[in-house]
């Protein structure tokens, strides 16, 4: 005889990665650094941007990068030349990065270098619009990059990248020009999702835009305990 | 792929509340939830479910996927709509963005079904 029973879970699908994420936080802040996760689709001008940023603030705050990328370590070479230390995650055949790969990288970082030492963690994750979104890594912000390129409709297409974003950045503006794209329509549609994020159109071959964008990473990394 | 990571999460969740359980209860139905507004896919979850539990404690179980829609809730308007997902988020009357969120969002196994033999499933004292 066996009697049938009935348990209410209510668990968290994520749970464990939420955890993992939380743990991970919790270590950037005891090394009193600031972790920002960028996500765009592949060729959106995630490394580019990177490569910009670094040079910009290298006077001003320490940085490393968590590099994620699926099978090479070309984005992470092109970093190391620029005297950023970088940990390289090759995902595999994952599509993004989860906060047990980070926590590995972290593992890395913190026999590699003195993380007390540095200010800030770039974590570039894989090019995807879709699955990033669901995983934290550990970050304190979110910055979500939509390349002029890619068209107005992408934050209705892939609406959960854009709602959780916490800085947009729409890159690649030099081409504007050449391009039929209405930037106000891209931003009203992020807009429809996302009423608070910062929007900075920006450009890494111009330079347009890098001001505030740099000005906003001085503010996130100033903040760093309000925007956890 | 992050259904198979889901499906792995999934697994070790429920693994872990049978080792908090007496009596070996044997596991016939997890239930799911998953929000309309999530980037999971339901069909990708079942494929994923019954390759990964294959020569495990769960195969054969069935897996039952409640989807929930997608509802908004608008403060300016003080109701709920339907946003339609792709095209438009803003609320439809007065074009407020979709800051609250009602329902959609889920990602959770809900409940376990399963059964145990009845000698063992009499509470001890």
């Amino acid at each position: 005889m066996h009697q049938t029973f009935d348990a209410a879970l209510e668990m968290n699908l994520l749970h464990a990665n939420q955890h993992g994420a939380n743990e991970n936080r919790d270590r950037f802040n005891q090394w009193g650094i600031t972790c920002l996760n960028l996500m765009s689709s592949p060729g959106s001008g995630k490394t580019q941007l990177l490569e910009k940023t670094l040079q910009a603030l290298q006077n001003e705050l320490r940085i490393a990068v968590i590099e994620g990328d699926m099978t090479t370590q070309l984005d992470a070479d092109r970093l190391r030349r620029l005297g950023v230390p970088v940990v390289a995650i090759n995902t595999g055949r994952a599509c993004h990065l989860d906060s047990k790969m980070v926590a590995g990288g972290l593992h890395q970082f913190s026999h590699e270098q003195q993380p007390e030492s540095f200010d800030l963690v770039f974590v570039e994750n894989v090019g995807n619009l879709v699955c990033p979104a669901e995983f934290e890594v550990g970050e304190h912000a979110k910055v979500a990059l939509l390349s002029i390129t890619e068209g107005e409709d992408k934050p209705l297409k892939y609406p959960i990248m854009f709602r959780e974003a916490d800085c947009l950045l729409i890159t690649k503006m030099d081409l504007a020009p050449h391009l039929d794209v209405d930037v106000e329509t891209i931003v009203s549609n992020v807009r429809q999702l996302n009423s608070k994020a910062a929007i900075i159109p920006v450009s890494a071959k111009s330079g347009e835009g890098l001001t505030k964008w740099l000005a906003w990473i001085k503010q996130a990394v100033a903040n760093r305990t309000q925007i956890a | 792929m992050h259904e198979t990571d889901m499906t792995k999460a999934l697994i070790f969740t429920v693994k872990d509340w049978l080792a908090e359980q007496s009596g070996h209860p044997a596991v016939k139905t997890v239930h799911l939830t998953v929000g309309e507004f999530t980037c999971v896919e339901p069909a990708g979850l079942q494929f994923a479910f019954a390759a990964q539990t294959q020569g495990t404690f769960l195969e054969g179980v069935k897996l039952v996927i409640d989807e929930t829609p997608l509802v908004a809730f608008c403060h300016a308007c003080q109701q709920e709509y339907r946003p339609d997902i792709g095209m438009q988020y803003a609320c439809p009357i007065c074009q407020a963005p979709m800051d609250d969120i009602r329902s959609g969002r889920e990602l959770k196994i809900s409940r376990v079904e399963f059964s145990r033999a009845e000698a063992q499933a009499i509470p001890q004292n």
